[in-house]
């Protein structure tokens, strides 16, 4: 362990380079270009590459491209690119292609508010490209977790094959705070599955039945199809009904009822009359608010989902069968409220936010007492 | 023990590294610290902020909600953080860009002491750390010179070190803060 000051952003980076990732390219955009600019730093000294391409779109396209040739990619970004990333969100989900894309979220639409926190991007990073697709999403709180979930970002993404997001905010990719890395090597890192068979006996069609299909890198001597269309096991397009329902189905069962992907932290939600929900930078304030009121003897609970995409419905339909009030801060008009809502089968009440600034522990007491009736 | 410290001026004046080098100081010392900042979008101009919470304990929520001390380095940054002072925050100005604090402000002159002994306001913001350093006492002179060393531009570590005893310096001239 070594103990350090880190910003989110680095540790982001250095994450990223613990799991394995060589392949970075990316448009430096604010509240995230200090990834961009670790990367740079760094990757060349690990015998990695680094691209400052010529927009958000090309730097996306950059990542599928090295991941295909067997290195693990990242692109890091903030609302505006994430936008124009979307397209190939879609195209790697549909060709099966790992990749890590970091959204520092920013204050929007648009262009919005460059420097200020943001959690407007919820529901983007799930629906944000079209069709039904698998992702998986993962929202750090603080320095120290970034770090870990890039790593886990990544490992999620290479063995389902699949675009993982890294939902960070500009609260937590700006914060700069005491860290305890763990050492290298101590946390686990996963490789994407390889066909085990010489590039002559590989057939794609013999692994028809498998839920992720080995992956062989371009350049190794495999014959490999990579389309955005609807495909058959063969690579090949196809609209025959079954096979699409088929690729469809099995695309989306990657994440879809996957309890192992679920990540959540709970405080106090055992005897929990007042719920609160929050997640990323937003969820500190709401710690500091649960932790004062339990120490006041009130009997109020913290949901933290950490993966955010699948959401964690089961769990939250459970607690607010036993909760009385649920209570969702968010830097948001309500995206993580509604879909709490949907997962509680009630309504709740959602604390909205979009003036730039965070929700503090004193607010979120307020509002866990008026919840209460304590006040 | 909890302190919140919150450095507020105009974008270019170096506060943001100074509220960084304050909570590196404070990891190296073994302290728990938290650092993160609110500015416009320009690099030069505009009002920049920067907060630090330095802690015995694990930092829950990392921003300033009680301050305990508050530095304002320009005129923009006193008509907006030096009003509604809650009693139990420090309030000190830096007296070269605010002329007519409320009475029962701290003034002191700092970039205007800085050009005069070091010619260079560019490290007015080390002169700042110095001061802010005595003043909250709970960070070492030696931690906080080890991580200007490790923070600033190769090259200029000694005048930056200046600068920060400048700081301290003023911090007992005019505020008795005593064996600095």
């Amino acid at each position: 362990m070594k103990t350090i000051l880190l910003q989110g952003n680095e540790a982001c980076a250095r994450g990223a380079i613990a799991a394995g990732c060589r392949f970075f390219a990316g448009y430096p955009i604010t509240p995230s270009s200090e990834i961009v600019e670790a990367m740079a730093r760094e990757l060349p000294l690990v015998g990695g590459s680094f691209i400052q391409m010529e927009d958000e779109i090309g730097s996306i396209a950059a990542c599928l491209g090295a991941s295909l040739a067997g290195v693990k990619s990242l692109t890091a970004t903030s609302g505006p690119g994430f936008s124009l990333k979307q397209e190939n969100i879609g195209y790697a989900a549909m060709a099966e292609i790992p990749v890590v894309v970091v959204n520092v979220q920013r204050f929007g639409p648009s262009t919005g508010m460059p420097t200020a926190p943001a959690q407007g991007d919820f529901y983007q990073t799930r629906w944000g490209t079209h069709g039904d697709h698998p992702v998986v999403v993962l929202a750090p709180w603080s320095v120290e977790e970034t770090y870990r979930l890039t790593i886990r970002a990544f490992n999620l993404s290479e063995v389902h094959r699949l675009p993982v997001i890294l939902l960070m905010d500009e609260g937590v990719g700006h914060l700069r705070e005491r860290v305890e890395l763990p050492e290298e090597g101590e946390l686990a890192v996963w490789e994407r599955p390889k066909p085990k068979e010489p590039p002559d006996l590989f057939d794609p069609v013999a692994h028809a039945g498998e839920e992720v299909p080995p992956m062989p890198p371009l350049g190794a001597g495999y014959r490999l199809r990579v389309t955005g269309l609807v495909h058959g096991s063969d690579g090949f397009p196809s609209e025959s009904p079954e096979t699409v329902a088929k690729l469809l189905r099995r695309l989306c069962g990657k994440v879809e009822g996957k309890p192992e992907l679920l990540q959540a932290e709970e405080e106090g939600t055992d005897d929990a009359r007042v719920l609160v929900v929050a997640y990323g930078s937003t969820a500190r304030g709401a710690a500091a608010a649960v932790r004062e009121a339990r120490e006041r003897g009130l009997p109020v609970g913290l949901f933290r989902p950490v993966t955010v995409w699948p959401f964690p419905e089961a769990r939250i339909g459970e607690l607010a069968a036993q909760a009385g009030e649920i209570l969702v801060p968010e830097l948001s008009l309500g995206q993580l409220s509604r879909e709490v809502e949907r997962a509680a089968g009630r309504r709740v009440r959602s604390l909205t936010r979009v003036d730039g600034n965070h929700w503090s522990p004193g607010e979120i007491l307020a509002a866990i007492e008026e919840a209460g009736g304590w006040s | 023990m909890r302190r919140e410290l919150l450095l507020a001026g105009a974008g270019g004046q170096g506060i943001i590294l100074a509220g960084v080098i304050l909570a590196e100081a404070a990891v190296r010392q073994g302290l728990f610290a938290a650092q993160s900042q609110a500015y416009g979008p320009q690099s030069r101009g505009g009002a920049t902020k920067a907060e630090v919470v330095i802690s015995d304990r694990e930092v829950l929520y990392p921003r300033v909600e009680r301050p305990d001390l508050i530095l304002l380095l320009s005129r923009e940054a006193y008509g907006h953080y030096g009003q509604d002072v809650p009693a139990t925050a420090r309030l000190v100005v830096d007296s070269s860009f605010v002329s007519d604090p409320a009475p029962g402000v701290l003034s002191v002159p700092i970039t205007e002491t800085v050009r005069e002994k070091l010619k260079r306001i560019i490290v007015a913001n080390m002169a700042a750390l110095g001061l802010v350093g005595a003043l909250a006492g709970v960070v070492e002179r030696s931690y906080l010179e080890e991580a200007v060393r490790g923070r600033v531009p190769r090259g200029t570590a000694e005048i930056n070190l200046e600068a920060l005893g400048l700081g301290y310096q003023m911090a007992q001239r005019f505020m008795g803060v005593p064996g600095c």
